[in-house]
């Protein structure tokens, strides 16, 4: 119980903050699911409102999609539901961008980083190093409730007379500036800095608290070298997020200044076509814009992919029953990624005029990534390689995980050279490469977390044979989506066009934008089938009967099938050995709690 | 040399802070490295826009009223007093933490009561700074001032200024509301029953680094 003395300061104080814990008291409905302070349930509140985010932002590429796929059709009911903005049965330009925009902002920042890094960092913090609960519970509640807030913000900027924000997820200035520029920049981009800046404050309160738990309270013998791959994933993560997006939040201010105060800071010598009219800013740089945003922009890429990776690393040990090969290789790469991630966010602006001296600075740096990430991917390989395999759906996922980080790497080096990127920026390349790196991989590793956890979330298991027809149909779905794409990107097609069918270069693959839109379509459909599946089981699902299910060493299964508020029943077990001691000395795990005995190998 | 550290105190090993120091310090040096971004980022924002310039205002031709004197120009003198006023209120601030170690309640909260006056001394101060430069017919978006060769500058001088000083005004605003909450805090006795000052430590890195970050701010926009 030293922990507890250390970390809730001193004396009396820490002893009634055991028997909070310890004891449990009279919880209301309000405590305990909505202004709840338990990172559990914390966890589920987060995961939910990703899912939610996730279902609107998979319909909107559905959309887009249907446009591009199908350019010269009339879908009458589209009219019915979105009045003027799909005027005559047409997706509109401005609700093609508006979907665009929120497509990417939804995906990027309220799924991939509030839903998978506020889901498993709530979840898996405490549990794995030994917490009763995070360092600060009640900031904990405020993070997910500023990003509730942020949601409800971004959200109702859907239903304003103007639109969303539509100048593509980036918000570039001069565009986002100029309510007279584009509709999109009208009340909905305020509604966006808006809803951004309280998502900067949900991302700052969580990665607060993820940082000083896993410093201050792991359990005793939990040294950090001790610690799962996933809380290293986490740690890096959130310090990633503390120390990128407030460089987000500068430039949002200043571009708040630069809509509503006259201010230039991004803005100079500009003539708007639609007023005729000559805008008097002068001196401002609307690359100073695209530099603040990318140096949020570019970390937060591994914001996303970071506890992907950890999540995959954990659950495909346990599914191999082995050791993750290369631990400390491990975690060095994770540093190592994390450094580099600030020091490469210029790659995204080869073209805007970046000096061709800094720009090759910029394509070194960019290329060391591929060192790490080739480090990581080697050693899940050989963590694979001659494992006594376990073909969960989780570890599915982690499998179909690493085939995507694989191939979407791999184009990441394409990219990463500037004089490359002169033909291959803005095409659809650059949608091929991304969203398999880092959406649909994220994806993966988040629904490897889902499948692998729920048991310790539910006290139940989901359905095994909706798992895998949502495996094999996504990642199938995955490839044959966005595989197509590199072929139009290096032919030249550009991105964030409503209709191609005007050009004969591009006319060519209408067939092909056909194909990807039905099984985007087929795709999506499937994710419905797994939003089913997972509130099914919560309800319906087959009973967890045993402690430690997947027969895994790890902290969270020491608990009870369905943990309280304070997790462990009397107290925190103490830690002999790190996570990974799978298939030794004859056995087939040991748990972390177990002491070394006298006669063990090393390892 | 090495018997200096206990044999077998294991920092890194679980069940203790490695830094033997309490979760909201810890939290609130990491938040303060995340404000630091924040400023890092404006002030650099800042430096690129003004070096993209050809000229710049001379601060010694801005910045050089003084309340009350009348029409006497004295460069920079009104900015140093708000300097040394932050800086002393610093002081003050060590004074209370000190105190607070030592556990005597009433020099606390005599230290805090200074620390406080100091904060709105200096918010008082840019309160007439700005509407001096109001007056002169400076404000966001609106720059009176010449460049230093004698070209007409753009807006992005007052534009900087007004935004910086005054999103850490905002700063030294929230510092003093937090220092108050503390003053009343450590009235009503609240520390004395724990047994420890230590939130009056985490107010007063916080209050230092609000200091701190005057000196970056102070140094671009008067000095440079």
């Amino acid at each position: 119980m030293s922990n507890e003395a250390v970390i809730h300061g001193h004396g009396v104080a820490a002893a009634t903050h055991d028997e909070h814990h310890v004891h449990h008291h009279k919880e209301t409905f309000i405590t305990k699911y909505v202004f709840s302070q338990d990172h559990k349930m914390i966890c589920k509140q987060f995961l939910i409102t990703g899912m939610i985010w996730a279902i609107l932002g998979g319909l909107m590429s559905v959309l887009f999609r249907l446009q591009l796929g199908y350019p010269d059709t009339t879908f009458p009911w589209l009219e019915d539901i979105f009045g003027k903005w799909a005027k005559g049965g047409k997706i509109q330009p401005e609700f093609y961008y508006a979907l665009v925009t929120m497509h990417g902002t939804v995906l990027v920042f309220f799924v991939l980083t509030g839903g998978l890094s506020g889901t498993f960092a709530n979840f898996l913090i405490p549990l794995q190093c030994g917490a009763r609960d995070m360092a600060s519970p009640f900031l904990n509640m405020l993070s997910y409730w500023f990003f509730f807030l942020a949601s409800i913000v971004i959200f109702s900027s859907l239903f304003l007379e103007t639109g969303p924000a539509s100048g593509g997820w980036t918000v570039y200035p001069p565009l986002s500036a100029l309510g007279d520029a584009n509709e999109g920049s009208k009340a909905g981009m305020d509604f966006w800095i808006i809803g951004m800046a309280l998502f900067v404050v949900s991302s700052l309160l969580g990665g607060l608290n993820y940082i000083t738990t896993i410093l201050n309270m792991r359990t005793k013998g939990m040294s950090m070298t001790r610690l799962p791959l996933t809380i290293w994933a986490l740690f890096f993560t959130a310090i990633l997020g503390v120390l990128s997006f407030p460089v987000l939040l500068s430039g949002l201010i200043l571009l708040l200044f630069d809509r509503h105060a006259g201010t230039s800071f991004y803005l100079s010598d500009i003539f708007i076509a639609s007023t005729g009219k000559a805008l008097p800013n002068e001196g401002g740089s609307a690359i100073l814009f695209q530099h603040l945003f990318w140096f949020l922009g570019h970390p937060e890429v591994y914001i996303i992919i970071l506890p992907a990776m950890g999540l995959v690393s954990e659950v495909m040990a346990v599914n191999s029953r082995k050791p993750i090969f290369g631990y400390m290789a491990m975690v060095g790469s994770l540093f190592a990624i994390a450094i580099l991630a600030f020091l490469v966010w210029a790659h995204h602006m080869f073209v805007t005029g970046l000096n061709p001296f800094l720009g090759s600075v910029f394509v070194l740096l960019t290329l060391l990534i591929a060192v790490p990430s080739a480090i990581k991917v080697f050693n899940w390989l050989t963590t694979l390689w001659r494992g006594n395999l376990r073909f969960t759906p989780g570890m599915l996922f982690a499998i179909g995980f690493v085939s995507l980080f694989i191939s979407g790497g791999l184009t990441g080096i394409f990219l990463g050279n500037s004089t490359l990127d002169i033909h291959l920026h803005d095409t659809y390349f650059v949608i091929a490469h991304f969203h398999i790196v880092m959406g649909v991989s994220a994806f993966f590793g988040m629904f490897c977390g889902v499948y692998h956890w729920f048991p310790k979330m539910f006290g139940r298991y989901m359905n095994n044979t909706m798992s895998y027809i949502h495996f094999w149909v996504t990642f199938l779905g995955a490839y044959l989506i966005f595989w197509p794409m590199h072929y139009e990107g290096l032919a030249g097609m550009p991105r964030r066009y409503l209709d191609y069918s005007g050009w004969v270069s591009f006319r060519q693959f209408g067939d092909l934008n056909r194909f990807i839109s039905t099984v985007a379509m087929v795709v999506f459909a499937v994710q419905l089938m797994f939003i089913f599946n997972f509130f099914y089981s919560i309800f319906k699902g087959r009973k967890v009967t045993s402690q430690n299910p997947w027969g895994a060493n790890t902290l969270e299964w020491t608990t009870p099938i369905r943990p309280g508020h304070g997790n462990w029943i009397g107290e925190i077990p103490e830690v002999h050995r790190w996570a990974y001691d799978y298939g030794k000395d004859g056995r087939e795990f040991i748990p972390q709690t177990e002491p070394i005995s006298a006669n063990e190998s090393g390892h | 040399m090495s018997q200096a550290i206990p044999a077998g105190t294991k920092w890194w090993n679980g069940g203790k802070s490695p830094y033997n120091v309490e979760y909201g310090k810890l939290m609130m040096w990491f938040f303060l490295m995340s404000d630091a971004f924040t400023f890092g980022a404006f002030l650099i924002s800042y430096g690129t826009i003004r070096f993209s310039s050809n000229s710049w205002p001379n601060p010694n031709e801005v910045f050089r009223s003084f309340p009350i004197v009348g029409e006497m120009k004295i460069p920079l003198a009104f900015v140093s007093l708000m300097t040394f006023i932050l800086i002393m209120s610093s002081v003050t601030m060590v004074l209370a933490v000190a105190n607070g170690h030592a556990g005597k309640k009433y020099e606390v909260a005599k230290w805090l009561g200074w620390t406080i006056v100091g904060g709105f001394a200096f918010l008082g101060c840019q309160a007439w700074e700005w509407t001096h430069l109001h007056h002169e017919g400076a404000w966001w978006g609106r720059n009176p001032f010449l460049n230093i060769d004698g070209t007409q500058s753009s807006t992005n001088f007052t534009n900087f200024f007004f935004t910086i000083t005054g999103f850490h005004g905002f700063h030294v605003f929230s510092g003093v509301i937090i220092n108050i909450i503390m003053l009343i805090m450590t009235l009503k006795g609240s520390f004395e029953k724990r047994g420890h000052y230590l939130m009056i430590e985490k107010a007063g890195l916080y209050w230092h680094f609000v200091d701190l970050v005057w000196v970056f701010v102070f140094t671009c926009f008067y000095l440079l």
